[in-house]
């Protein structure tokens, strides 16, 4: 179903960030914001949420702990206990320093990459994928607004139109897109 | 809006609006190279070829090549392989703890020097891997099963330690590295003209289009990286140094040898970016972004750490003394009066003289006094690692086993070559890629920008949030 998008273009951040307020209390829904850097507070305004990717680089990183740690264990006491320099290696626990800087870096590897490939799998952010900026621009000096019709059935095409002119926006454009 | 005390130095000069910002990093990308550019690249490439040659050399003779002997078997390879990790600790240090320290001037520095930091780290890497002779059995220092006889590799050891501590930095920096440089990959593809530039930048862009979720994501991924990468910094130099403090050589079996590494890294990788940006600014334009100011506080950081530095040797020799043990004490004295005296205090010169200047404020604000003393500094921090492993190494237990290091040309050639390769490899990033973190910059203009920082605040008057 093809659907009519109205795309409001701000040549500020502040502008932008303040004109979201107006529109969001009279009560339209903004699907979405472009913008050449992170405008800072406009995710509330807007309704995104925190992302949650904190909580998935912990686990990572507990993963890799818990692998560095049963790896060695295995690797060191249990598959073939190795006598360097007279040093305990019984138990896990007698060599355990000799372990410490091998889990502590396994843990940031893991943590950091597997944070990262979710970071770009979430985003679809991948090698080859097609730009999807409205304009060109957006990714330079403008900041645009998408606002979708179908998500604002309380107000005409020409009642958004209106509300948007006011809030000090420089260009304005409509699309169907599918 | 964060605003900034009036008296502060803004960190962007003049007159620049967003576009201008754009402009300014991605003019030189979009035009031809400046002649110079193709001089500076054709002489680094013949130098790293040379190396490269030299390295391909040696694979096929033998490690025997270079000037090793029986009592040293340690020298330039291990010695570069520190002096190079150690300048890789710059890029990662200024990307992620002044992060996490929310220095805004880290945005004008950030991008080129955690580039210098990859190929720092790749030059590091390859000595441990040429030094094995075998290049293609690198391989045998993962713990792999047992098809090589039922023997794990031994994680005892620092040198294993080493393997995962390099390869984990290596391969976080540039995931840091590259997470950043997706947006304004995206902002140079929106604005390239030729039909290949267009598609290579699209490929590097990976479709980011600049969504407030993404954007969202992107300062979480950010500051959760520079978290992680700030203690990874100081493992990584630390566990290199237990390749020595862990041995029981006179003169590396030294407990102050972590903090003292990693402050000599740090001292070391700000040099090294001081000798780079000096000259990129200069011939790509950037002296609005990168001023006195951000040169002023590199040098503050590395009149610091080369005090710290400073305070370590002395510590070294007084312990050698204080602790009493006859051989340690020696291990000194021959440093500073044995057949090596010269590379010592070359050592003294450079590293605990020199950034004392530092205390001046005429002069760490001075540019030309700068560019030298970061290409000193990056001269005696070699002489450091050099000093610490050759002359703890020359006397032995033995005197029948004393001995001497003369390195061959191939050392020579390796060490020079890696340089050029380095440079090589500067020169490209510095022709296609995005120098500063031009997106990044973008959100502290109006903070930090000289234009706005001052001026009557016109444009929030009427809006009651700020």
């Amino acid at each position: 179903m093809a659907e009519t998008v109205i795309y409001a273009m701000y040549d500020d951040d502040d502008v932008l960030k303040d004109g979201a307020k107006k529109l969001v209390a009279k009560g339209v829904k903004i699907a979405e914001v472009f913008s050449p850097f992170p405008i800072h507070g406009i995710d509330p305004i807007i309704g995104v949420k925190n992302t949650r990717l904190g909580i998935m680089a912990f686990i990572y990183g507990i993963t890799g702990t818990m692998l560095a740690t049963y790896g060695m264990r295995f690797f060191m006491v249990e598959d073939w206990p190795m006598n360097i320099g007279g040093k305990p290696n019984f138990t896990y626990l007698d060599n355990i320093l000799a372990f410490i800087p091998i889990t502590f870096e396994f843990t940031v590897l893991c943590a950091a990459h597997g944070m990262a490939i979710t970071y770009l799998l979430r985003n679809k952010t991948l090698p080859g994928m097609p730009a999807q900026n409205p304009d060109p621009r957006t990714t330079d000096d403008k900041f645009v607004m998408e606002i979708r019709l179908s998500e604002n059935s309380n107000f005409s095409a020409e009642q958004l139109e209106g509300m948007i002119r006011e809030t000090g926006m420089i260009e304005l454009d409509q699309k169907e897109i599918k | 809006m964060h605003k900034e005390a009036a008296i502060r130095e803004p960190l962007i000069l003049g007159h620049k609006t967003y576009h201008d910002v754009t402009e300014d990093v991605c003019k030189p990308i979009e035009d031809k190279a400046p002649r110079m550019w193709y001089i500076l690249f054709g002489i680094a490439l013949i130098i790293g070829l040379y190396g490269v040659g030299s390295i391909l050399y040696l694979l096929g003779t033998g490690i025997g090549v270079w000037g090793l002997n029986k009592t040293i078997g340690w020298a330039w390879d291990i010695t570069n392989f520190v002096w190079w990790v150690g300048i890789g600790h710059a890029g990662t240090l200024i990307s992620a703890v002044l992060l996490l320290f929310r220095q805004k001037w880290r945005m004008a520095i950030n991008r080129s020097a955690e580039a210098m930091t990859i190929f720092a780290v790749f030059m590091a890497g390859l000595f441990p891997l040429i030094h094995m002779g075998r290049l293609w059995v690198g391989y045998w220092t993962l713990p792999l099963p047992n098809q090589f006889g039922s023997l794990w590799v031994n994680f005892n050891s620092p040198l294993l330690w080493d393997v995962f501590a390099i390869s984990t930095y290596l391969s976080v920096s540039l995931v840091f590295w590259y997470i950043g440089l997706i947006p304004d990959f995206a902002t140079i593809r929106d604005r390239a003209k030729k039909p290949l530039s267009k598609k290579m930048y699209s490929i590097l862009a990976f479709g980011w289009s600049g969504r407030a979720k993404h954007w969202n994501r992107f300062e979480l991924v950010s500051l959760v990286l520079a978290g992680l990468a700030t203690p990874l910094v100081f493992s990584v130099h630390s566990i290199v140094s237990f390749d020595f403090a862990t041995s029981v050589i006179p003169g590396w079996h030294t407990t102050i040898f972590p903090p003292y590494f990693v402050a000599g890294a740090v001292f070391s990788g700000f040099a090294m970016v001081q000798t780079l940006l000096l000259v990129m600014r200069k011939a790509m334009g950037l002296e609005a972004y990168i001023h006195t100011k951000h040169v002023e506080y590199m040098n503050i950081v590395i009149m610091v750490t080369g005090s710290i530095v400073g305070v370590a040797y002395l510590t070294e020799l007084f312990v050698s003394w204080y602790s009493g043990v006859e051989y340690e004490s020696y291990a000194f004295i021959n440093r500073f009066s044995g057949p090596y005296w010269w590379a010592y205090w070359s050592m003294m010169t450079c590293n605990v003289i020199s950034p004392q200047l530092m205390w001046f404020r005429p002069l760490r604000r001075s540019l030309l006094f700068t560019f030298i003393i970061s290409i000193v500094v990056n001269i005696g921090m070699w002489f450091e690692r050099y000093v610490i492993i050759v002359t703890s190494l020359h006397r032995d237990y033995l005197p029948s086993a004393w001995s001497m290091h003369y390195p061959s040309h191939i050392d020579i050639a390796i060490y020079v070559g890696t340089i050029g390769l380095f440079f090589t490899f500067f020169l490209l990033f510095a022709r296609y890629f995005p120098v500063l973190a031009l997106n990044e910059i973008k959100t502290i203009l109006k903070s930090s920008g000289e234009s706005y920082k001052n001026a009557p605040d016109h444009s929030h008057d009427n809006h009651s949030n700020h």
